[in-house]
């Protein structure tokens, strides 16, 4: 699997007729079992590089490439993962995670079967007739994962998947998405404004400018997992990060 | 205390009146509760010639699930397109909103140089009456679909009907089901009305006005209490159904 961005640009008409260039000329190739963090201020224009990927969106002018063909429309060997409403709220939890094995035909007990088999793996067996507003906000995301790695991408989109958790829940989260990525090899584009999220989880951060969006930096992370966030080595990769993003909302120029 | 309250007032009421009938003293103005009883405990018998309490009021009950149903039948699927295709909304907005605020009895006369008097046009207007609300909730809820929940189904490759049958139409159908209750509401209440038209000859609304012509008040008054009782039912039931398999509404996340 190779996904390649190539000369992606995405301009917007505001609502008052501004053009807003919300991603400017952007390069990256993603390789098989890469786990890639977008990082990035408000505004950037990660989730829409993302939604390009996705096949939710078509660049302005460039394309993304997933193995040979264009990205035109939502491609079946990627799933997507949202912060917000990620689960549809009248189906219980295996009706939620056998969703996109639905759509695509397969028959019931074998989706069934398949579906038992992912909440297994992200630590649900006991949930699957609960209903999504009597899960916590970690529990819905797992359900979200499930039923992402149901369909068996290639690829797991994330947008900001954690951000609406607390710190606590959300270290574990990582903790748990990087077993799974360990078990199952996707390749993972992770969408984050936490610079600690990042250097936890990446092999390597994508760094964003914010108006127009730009790359500025992609910062390959050697750390052998799992990495300790108190170790010399997480801290200064962090300071490294955090001073490069400060840099560009302090421009020097005048 | 608070619990009981909600029965003390309807008691009260029934006592007053049954005292400001015994005041009153005539039966063409007030009748006494016990003669109101009377007719309902009868339901079965032939009310001067004109049929049964139950036999009428089963004839509104058709008339209305039939006017109903082909109304929500229509206003349902025109309700998603509309929702879903801003060129088919822009295009039949403005007529509907010139017809919406016309009450369904004003379309009285119209029924009855379309359909003579009868069946037809009874169902027509209770077609009327039902339409307009199941329409208008049904466009709102489509266009208030999250638009979280169709670009998941996207993702996931679903096809038009797909998304259609697996998402748009159950995250809408709180909102439509209001809609089907405000709807049968408006609906029987129609038909009430359209059953006094002159030349029916059956129904609660025509035993209630023929009732008058025999100066039999108290029928009047127990075929006005069976009618606010069956819609009181039916609303009952359609809440349960709301209340069981919308269960998850507000509480999306
Ligand atoms: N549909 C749209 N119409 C107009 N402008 C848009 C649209 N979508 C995004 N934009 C603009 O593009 C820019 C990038 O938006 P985007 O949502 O990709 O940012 P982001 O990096 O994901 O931000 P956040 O971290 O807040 O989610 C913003 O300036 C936004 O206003
Ligand atoms: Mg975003």
């Amino acid at each position: 699997m190779t996904l390649t961005i190539d000369h992606v640009t995405r301009e917007f008409v505001s609502n008052v007729g501004e053009k807003v260039t919300a991603l400017d000329d952007i390069n990256l190739v993603i390789g098989d079992e890469e786990f890639i963090c977008f990082l990035g201020p408000s505004g950037c224009g990660k989730t829409t590089l993302l939604r390009i990927i996705a096949g939710l969106d078509r660049a302005t002018s460039g394309k993304a490439v997933h193995d040979d063909h264009e990205i035109r429309e939502p491609d079946p060997k990627m799933a997507m993962i949202f912060q917000e409403y990620s689960l549809y709220p009248w189906r219980n939890v295996l009706e939620n995670v056998v969703f996109g094995l639905e759509l695509r035909g397969i028959a019931k007990d074998a989706r069934i079967r398949d579906a038992e088999q992912y909440l297994d793996l992200v630590g649900l067996e006991g949930f699957a007739r609960s209903y999504p507003y009597e899960l916590s906000g970690g529990m819905r995301q797992r359900v979200a994962v499930a039923r992402a790695l149901a369909v068996e991408p290639s690829v797991l989109l994330m947008d900001e998947p954690f951000g609406a958790l607390d710190a606590q829940t959300r270290n574990m989260m990582q903790k748990e998405l990087l077993r799974i990525w360990d078990k199952t090899r996707k390749s993972i584009i992770f969408v984050t404004h936490s610079v600690d999220e990042a250097v936890y989880l990446a092999d390597r951060i994508v760094v964003f400018t914010p108006r127009p969006g730009r790359i500025k930096e992609i910062i390959p992370i050697g750390l052998p997992r799992p990495r300790d966030r108190t170790s010399s080595e997480f801290a200064s990769i962090r300071r490294y990060v955090l001073d490069l993003i400060d840099e560009k909302e302090n421009p020097s120029k005048i | 205390m608070k619990r009981y309250l909600k029965y003390a007032l309807p008691i009260i009421l029934i006592f007053a009146w049954e005292l400001v009938a015994i005041l009153v003293n005539n039966e063409f103005i007030l009748p006494r509760v016990e003669s109101v009883v009377m007719v309902l405990l009868q339901p079965f018998d032939d009310l001067f010639g004109s049929g049964s309490l139950v036999e009428n009021a089963f004839m509104s009950i058709y008339r209305v699930v039939t006017g109903f149903l082909l109304g929500a039948c229509v206003a349902i699927p025109l309700g998603i397109l509309m929702g879903r295709m801003g060129w088919i909304n822009d295009a039949v907005d403005p007529i509907l909103q010139i017809l919406r605020p016309i009450p369904p009895i004003a379309w009285i006369p119209l029924a009855l140089a379309w359909f003579k008097i009868g069946f037809g046009s009874i169902v027509f207007i209770i077609f009327i009456g039902a339409f307009f609300p199941v329409l208008l909730n049904t466009i709102d809820g489509v266009k208030r679909v999250n638009k979280t929940w169709i670009e998941i189904a996207q993702i996931f490759g679903a096809t038009d009907l797909q998304l259609l049958a697996k998402v748009i139409v159950p995250a809408s159908l709180p909102t439509i089901w209001t809609g089907l209750r405000v709807g049968f509401g408006i609906a029987w209440m129609s038909v009430v009305a359209a059953e006094m038209l002159p030349g029916t000859t059956s129904g609660l609304g025509y035993l209630i006005l023929y009732a008058y012509n025999f100066g039999q008040i108290q029928v009047i008054v127990a075929g006005m209490i069976v009618i606010g009782l069956i819609g009181l039912c039916i609303d009952y039931l359609l809440k349960r159904v709301e209340t069981k398999k919308f269960h998850w509404q507000g509480m999306d996340r």
